[in-house]
């Protein structure tokens, strides 16, 4: 029996705790990155939350929180029932304010709602053609073409809306019809966002269908199936919950989406039916809450993150709702 | 269509010419490869083949990975239309009309020619389903008559009958692989490919489906990939080696084959000498 301690296996000369120390290093290194990222999301919360309470209570949401928790009576200055349920939406006027936030979400609701129509059909489509029908050259050269759409900036969308959607389309349209309309309208902003989430459709449907095991379809080919069939068939419903994340995805991009609908869909905030008036989405209304130079600490200041803090609970359903659709689908196919 | 005759006419002469078999046959030739090269880009992958293939018969072609025995399983059907780089010279030759033919529409003829594939593959969709996707492709309504004689047909109706409407995907291996035979034969096709059927399952779901195919040539025609040569012994009246290279070096009666063969290569290939 030796009593030598094998120095191979011990850090006795010092340089396999060096190395250790420069692993613990990086660790930390990365582990500060991760911290930003996750502190900016906290910080964006905590102003979210503390101004909408401004909004709401009228003061600051530690103080609201703790009267609430002492069971002290706290008074609202905008109360919920006005919030969700009251009469119009007009946080500037100088007698009497509404704070309904109702016209706000009608208008999102509208163009969500056309976009879906414009996008979903059009995506899936893409999809199917990109996943079954491309020859491989082909796909090569479009799928990164439809992902440069993604990547335009969304004020030309905007643009592109009043430029060209507004006067060659839907004008036309509405003189054909005998209505009125002007240059931004619930139309017109309903078809540009659809267009921008068109590739958000495709590109996330085609993976899914892609990776659905070409077993499946050589197994209907091998029975006299067309393309026709195996896409409609046994593509589509072998990837239907990869596809559904993908439209949902598609329109809580859509729910969000800003700069085009500000430009295309317009600033006044109302309940209509007709797709040729002008409405005001949520985050439109956002914009021109910050462009009218809203004073800090205004109420006019505080409702954009009342209906921020709206926003992005409605955008984070959605998220989650598409997490759920993600893992199912990777349950699926292995 | 008037160009098509011809055509036909210039297959049968060729067929009769049965040059490749040396034994006499009274058997009815079904299927005929004449001079089949098929290429993988610049790869050959079939070199040459000539091969005839009796109808209600089981053939089965052996040989050592890499052959282009499953390729040429695939030509058959032209299965391998949906591969871009694949190049097919030669003739296929489908009861006296070449497949590869420019008025031949692969779908028609696939829904003549079925095929059943090494992995288990049923629709994620019920087992009814499975069954009837051919018939409905075809445009064709299913009856549940013809779901059961499916079924029953891949010896599979005992086992599932009081569950039609579950997931095909819920069946054992061995019940999918028969799932996927019922699925083949409820369109009533006249060939039957099998792509290694049994090499995915255990021994006792192989056996069922050996036992099986020994039933299906009674009314279909059976080609049958395999890489187990005892499992090509037991099932098969006629047998084709193909050796690396996408050669057919020897095709006879499969007595023939794993007793007495004329080549060689073939003898040292069954002895397990190499492959």
């Amino acid at each position: 029996m030796s009593t030598d301690t094998d120095p191979e296996i011990t850090s006795a000369d010092g340089r396999v705790a060096a190395d250790q120390r420069r692993d613990r290093l990086v660790q930390g290194g990365l582990f500060l990155c991760i911290s930003f990222t996750l502190l900016t999301t906290l910080a964006i919360f905590w102003v979210l939350f503390n101004e909408a309470t401004h909004f709401f209570f009228d003061g600051r949401f530690s103080d609201v929180v703790v009267s609430l928790l002492t069971g002290e009576s706290v008074s609202q200055r905008i109360t919920f029932v006005e919030f969700f349920a009251g009469e119009r939406w007009d946080v500037t006027h100088s007698i009497n304010p509404g704070y309904w936030v109702g016209p706000l979400v009608w208008g999102t609701f509208l163009i969500t709602v056309g976009a879906a129509f414009v996008s979903i059909p059009i995506g899936t489509l893409t999809a199917l053609y990109l996943s079954e029908y491309a020859s491989q050259d082909v796909r090569k050269y479009l799928k990164p073409g439809l992902e440069i759409l993604a990547g335009i900036p969304t004020i030309v969308y905007g643009f592109f809306a009043i430029s060209f959607i507004t006067p060659w389309l839907i004008r036309p349209a509405a003189e054909l019809l005998g209505v009125q309309t002007r240059s931004a309208n619930v139309a017109a902003g309903a078809i540009v966002v659809g267009i921008m989430t068109i590739p958000i459709v495709a590109s996330i449907s085609e993976d899914a269908m892609s990776s659905v095991p070409d077993d499946l379809r050589n197994g209907a080919y091998a029975l006299g199936a067309t393309k026709f069939d195996v896409s409609l068939g046994v593509v589509l419903p072998a990837s239907v919950s990869g596809v559904f994340a993908a439209y949902i995805l598609a329109i809580s991009r859509a729910i969000g989406e800003t700069m085009a609908v500000t430009i295309a869909a317009g600033f006044t905030p109302q309940i209509a039916f007709s797709p040729f008036v002008e409405i005001q989405t949520m985050t439109a209304y956002m914009v021109d809450a910050v462009r009218g130079e809203a004073v800090v600490g205004s109420i006019r200041y505080q409702s954009l993150f009342a209906v921020g803090l709206l926003l992005f609970i409605i955008t984070l359903v959605m998220n989650l709702l598409n997490n759920k659709l993600k893992e199912r689908y990777r349950e699926e196919y292995r | 269509m008037a160009t098509q005759e011809p055509d036909d006419k210039l297959i049968s002469t060729e067929v009769s010419a049965d040059e490749t078999v040396r034994n006499e046959r009274p058997d009815e030739t079904v299927l005929a490869a004449k001079d089949l090269d098929v290429y993988y880009g610049e790869d050959r992958a079939i070199d040459d083949v000539s091969i005839e293939i009796p109808e209600n018969k089981v053939t089965a072609l052996i040989g050592p990975s890499g052959c282009g025995k499953s390729t040429f399983l695939r030509c058959i059907n032209r299965m391998n239309d949906q591969i871009d780089v694949c190049r097919v010279d030669g003739d296929v030759v489908f009861k006296g009309k070449n497949v590869y033919d420019g008025d031949v529409d692969p779908v028609a003829l696939r829904r003549k020619i079925g095929m059943v594939f090494q992995k288990p593959n049923p629709f994620p969709k019920s087992i009814r389903e499975n069954v009837t996707y051919g018939l409905e492709v075809q445009g064709k309504p299913a009856t549940e008559g013809d779901v059961e004689r499916a079924l029953r047909g891949a010896a599979l109706y005992e086992e599932v009958h009081d569950k039609l409407d579950t997931s095909g995907l819920d069946l054992s291996g061995g019940q999918q692989q028969r799932l996927c035979i019922a699925r083949a034969i409820a369109p009533d096709p006249e060939v039957i490919l099998m792509d290694e059927p049994t090499s995915a399952l255990d021994p006792v779901a192989a056996s069922k489906i050996e036992d099986l195919i020994d039933t299906l040539v009674e009314e279909y025609t059976v080609i049958i990939v395999t890489h187990n040569m005892q499992q090509a012994a037991r099932i098969s009246d006629k047998t084709a080696v193909f050796l690396t290279g996408g050669e057919l070096v020897e095709f006879d009666d499969t007595a023939t084959i794993f007793e007495n063969p004329a080549d060689s290569r073939v003898e040292d290939y069954i002895t397990g000498k190499f492959g």
